[in-house]
């Protein structure tokens, strides 16, 4: 774990490993982690430490974003996600309003573009979407000029749980490189997955897909995706494992014939201490939440001394808030 | 009116085995003369519209294209779409049956040819459902719809889902010598499909479209065809396995046409990438494999014909979520500029192409309205122009279709209609065409 | 491009003595010190204090690093954010004397959000400003309590600091430059 004590704290290295300007960044949105580099996503927990500094004192606020004008646009539920960006931008000193679909004119059929119009025309700066339909936010992108960061987007992507996946690990980790991770549960129908598949492989770390064969998604090994193995057995997976990141299993998948029951998925993919055992000693469990307890994941394990997921939680914060930062200064431009 | 002659272009007729330099006079809506090289009409006294550097052939012929008239006017209508076909060079369009009221009876048939006649400016013919009102339920009234002068039968736009309703209608449609169109989708395996099943479907987090829909209907359907002896026409072929079932069914000698369109032809899943709700299509852009599979298809005449399923939107309607935005391409203005690259790239040749939108579709429609795709003397004169040579850039907003969704927006094309004539009338003219007297 | 050295290394030694000298002069409890040196250069100069402070007087000065990045006023006429570097003061601010030490004090800006960063961290009892070199030119009430050397300058010149911790060599320079380009 990284201490911020004088001795080991890169802060007080007299030589600033990094530039003077952040002109590696490259985004005006953070849609995906597809297009990020590997020295932009370095750039992101560079950043992050710093904002985990902010969150370590006692008033967590800084005035980097006063007066820019946030608004989380929801088209799903979720309470966690959405607090994490709204706490984040608050941090920042930014002016945070909430749109929920159901309370917004959505409901009267208000096109996706035409919300977002009417968002521009009362000033926001940065949009983030949470979305079901993979895409939506690239439509949007073509259509107004504030910043749009993607909280997701139906099964396509989640770049900022990619990220702060990544930040959880490389807290625990001397170098990722050749680490091995191994994901588990509906790959298919996940944005997270999908995320990680890129974000994981960009910065060096091999990764394993673990699950039936009807949740596995078409054209792995294709040109366009990042290389990755395929094992549809959880104790072969999980041999050798740095990290095991177990996905929520959602009931709706039996219910359309791609699993023929709840009950034989955890029998055959419940990630258990002795699954876990497998992996090896040190090796980090991670969910992005909620957690379907007793399905994709034993209490045992979920609360064991391998699961990092409420850190997962509190890095959340800290790696919107650097995002936050970074799209900032590209608004400029 | 006055004569004219069509001077000094490359005459290319696939249906008269010509292909010579030379002139080529119309009167009275008929072709009258055809002449070799230097050669002028014995007639004394014609316009001249200077064809050098053009290629002259027989109007195409356009056997699926959706008009959306009647119920649909804010996409097209037969007047936009007919003019959007003459500038596409298209003197012919065959018009499926998915309007509201659809053409499952001879009141709107009627409706179509009267509306085509008063404000249509190339020849449209109508395509009459197969089931009553496209429920897949009950045969239409075929009978009624022949007579009324249907050229094919399709409830396209949707599969004939039920085996049994397309052997009654691959067995009734004999009696009329008329072909059964269908558009061969599986919906149990296409459910909430948005794009080619394969790795980028995967990569955009997209359900995808898998080869096996089209594949496991086209074997039906021949199937179907040789228990019956019907004459089946299958619609837009996209997949390498299609065209393999087809080759073998066409080698036992059942009777079975088949089309591509101009977009399965040259484009592939990667357009969806940014997910470009105008390359979203049914059936979906497939893969290279597959697109060499269909050009094979073509020179080895698997594929009958090119059809361009022309299927026009409104902006607003391709203006959202990749998911909720309609399939179709409006496909009239592009056909010939993005078929010419696979002339200019030596993949097919252009006397076969032009064959596939003239000749062989004319020999599907038949003789009931005549020859078409013809530039014999006393054949209607349909006549289209064209630069195979020309550059130029797509600009959707100059369309005359009001269906601006296409994925070749601000593409530069190489090949375009100059000229078409209907019934010896100038339909269509760009504007460097210059008509003088003699 | 004609530069100038302003002043050698031996120069800033002794005016770093100078300085160390005046904090014990004019601190009565240096146990209640705390030296913040402000990213880039004020560190290395802040330790570079504190171990002549602690060779004079053998008081122990703790050292923290201050990063301004999210204060500052400027960030709208930049092209990009500049990239943060870390905070990380020791121990708590609360009623203690903070003196910020930095390079070059311009036009007082840096100097402003630093005071609105370390009143975030809590609250100081006193706050006092050491910068080796002052050029001139403030555009906001501030002034330094320590002094290195004054170098009055034109907005058309650059003051360059440069240490043998950041830079390999020790010395100021002032150079000329074609067209005026405000600096910090």
């Amino acid at each position: 774990m990284r201490t911020t004590g004088q001795k080991d704290n890169p802060a007080l290295q007299i030589k600033p490993k990094v530039p003077e300007t952040t002109s590696i960044w490259q985004h005006h949105h953070i849609l995906d982690v597809d297009d990020f580099s590997r020295e932009e996503i370095e750039l992101v927990f560079h950043t992050t430490r710093a904002m985990k500094e902010v969150l370590s004192r006692p008033i967590k606020r800084v005035p980097t974003l006063r007066g820019k004008t946030l608004i989380t646009l929801f088209y799903e539920p979720s309470t966690r996600t959405r607090l994490s960006f709204e706490l984040a931008a608050k941090n920042l000193s930014a002016d945070v309003a909430n749109l929920s679909a159901s309370a917004s004119s959505v409901a009267k059929g208000e096109s996706l573009v035409d919300t977002l119009s009417t968002l521009q025309a009362l000033g926001a700066d940065i949009v983030v979407m949470r979305h079901p339909h993979s895409g939506a936010p690239y439509i949007v992108t073509k259509y107004i000029t504030a910043s749009i960061v993607n909280a997701g987007d139906g099964w396509h992507a989640h770049p900022t749980q990619a990220l702060l996946d990544l930040y959880t690990i490389q807290e625990h980790k001397e170098s990722l490189k050749g680490l091995k991770a191994v994901i588990i549960g509906d790959i298919m129908h996940s944005r997270v997955a999908r995320s990680n598949i890129w974000g994981l492989t960009t910065m060096g770390i091999e990764v394993t897909l673990c699950c039936p064969p009807t949740l596995l998604p078409a054209g792995l090994g294709g040109e366009q995706l990042p290389p990755v193995n395929v094992e549809p057995n959880i104790e072969l997976a999980l041999d050798g494992a740095d990290m095991v990141m177990t996905l929520r299993l959602q009931l709706e998948r039996q219910q359309a014939g791609l699993l023929p029951s709840i009950r034989e998925y955890i029998q055959l993919y419940q990630l258990t201490e002795a699954r876990l055992a497998r992996a090896k000693p040190d090796a980090l469990v991670f969910h992005p939440g909620p957690v379907n307890e007793g399905v994709e994941i034993s209490p045992a394990v979920a609360h064991g001394p391998q699961s990092v997921i409420n850190e997962q939680v509190t890095n959340g914060v800290a790696v919107r808030m650097a995002l936050l930062y970074l799209l900032a200064g590209s608004q400029k431009q | 009116m006055k004569h004219l002659l069509i001077q000094g272009g490359r005459i290319i007729d696939p249906s008269q085995g010509i292909d010579v330099t030379g002139s080529l006079l119309i009167a009275e809506g008929k072709i009258l003369w055809l002449g070799k090289g230097e050669a002028t009409p014995p007639q004394p006294d014609y316009d001249v519209l200077p064809a050098q550097g053009l290629i002259i052939c027989p109007g195409f012929i356009d056997l699926h294209c959706h008009l959306r008239q009647p119920g649909f006017e804010e996409k097209e209508t037969i007047a936009t779409g007919t003019k959007a076909a003459a500038r596409g060079g298209f003197t012919t369009i065959c018009c499926m049956p998915n309007t509201s009221p659809p053409l499952d009876n001879q009141t709107v048939v009627e409706f179509i040819k009267a509306k085509s006649a008063s404000e249509g400016v190339v020849r449209v013919l109508p395509i009459g459902c197969i089931s009553k009102g496209r429920r897949g339920e009950e045969l239409a009234e075929m009978g009624e719809l022949a007579s009324a002068g249907v050229i094919a039968f399709s409830d396209d736009g949707e599969p004939m889902l039920n085996s049994h309703l397309m052997r009654q209608a691959l067995d009734y449609s004999r009696a009329f010598d008329l072909p059964v169109i269908d558009h061969c989708e599986d919906k149990t395996l296409t459910a909430g499909g948005q794009m080619n099943e394969g790795v980028i479907s995967t990569r955009l987090g997209l359900r995808g479209i898998p080869n096996a829909a089209e594949e496991i209907m086209v074997a039906r359907d021949l199937a179907l065809a040789q228990l019956t002896g019907g004459r089946l026409h299958i619609a837009h072929v996209t997949t390498e396995g299609s065209v393999e079932l087809i080759r073998r069914a066409k080698e036992k000698g059942i009777k079975v046409s088949a089309e591509v369109t101009p977009h399965h032809l040259t484009l592939t899943e990667e357009r969806v990438i940014g997910y470009d709700t105008n390359a979203k299509v049914n059936p979906p852009l497939r893969t290279k494999r597959d697109i060499k599979a269909l050009i094979q298809g073509l020179n080895d005449n698997t594929i009958d014909i090119i059809a361009t399923d022309h299927a026009p939107h409104t902006e607003a309607d391709k203006l959202c979520e990749f998911d909720l935005a309609p399939f179709g391409i409006s496909g009239l203005e592009t056909a010939l500029g993005s078929l010419m690259s696979l002339v200019h790239s030596g993949e097919i040749d252009l006397v076969a192409l032009i064959a596939k939108l003239t000749q062989e579709p004319a020999q599907i429609i038949g003789n009931k309205y005549g020859g078409l795709g013809t530039l014999a003397t006393g054949a209607s004169a349909d006549v289209t122009l064209f630069d195979p040579n020309l550059e130029w850039v797509v600009e959707p907003k100059a369309f005359a279709s009001k269906g601006r969704n296409t994925p070749l927006a601000g593409e530069r094309l190489k090949g375009r209609v100059m000229a078409t004539i209907f019934q010896g009338n100038l339909v269509y003219k760009d504007d460097s065409i210059k008509v003088k007297a003699k | 491009m004609p530069k100038k050295v302003i002043m050698t290394q031996e120069d800033m030694r002794r005016t770093l003595a100078r300085i160390a000298h005046e904090l014990i002069e004019r601190n009565e409890f240096l146990e209640n010190l705390i030296l913040v040196g402000m990213h880039t250069r004020g560190v290395p100069l802040a330790k570079r204090l504190a171990a002549n402070i602690e060779g004079f007087a053998g008081a122990r000065i703790p050292v923290g690093t201050l990063d301004i990045s999210f204060y500052r006023d400027d960030l709208s006429s930049l092209d990009l954010q500049p990239t943060v570097k870390y905070t990380d003061i020791p121990t708590s601010v609360d009623g203690k004397s903070i003196v910020l030490v930095d390079d070059v004090l311009y036009t007082g800006r840096s100097i402003r959000a630093a005071m609105d960063a370390l009143t975030d961290l809590g609250r100081p009892q006193l706050i006092q400003l050491a910068v080796l070199v002052d050029r001139g030119h403030r555009e906001l009430p501030i002034r330094a309590d320590y002094v290195g050397k004054n170098i009055p300058s034109s907005k058309h010149e650059e003051i360059q600091v440069k240490l043998k911790e950041t830079d390999g060599v020790d010395e100021v320079t002032i150079t000329p430059t074609p067209g005026a380009k405000e600096g910090q």
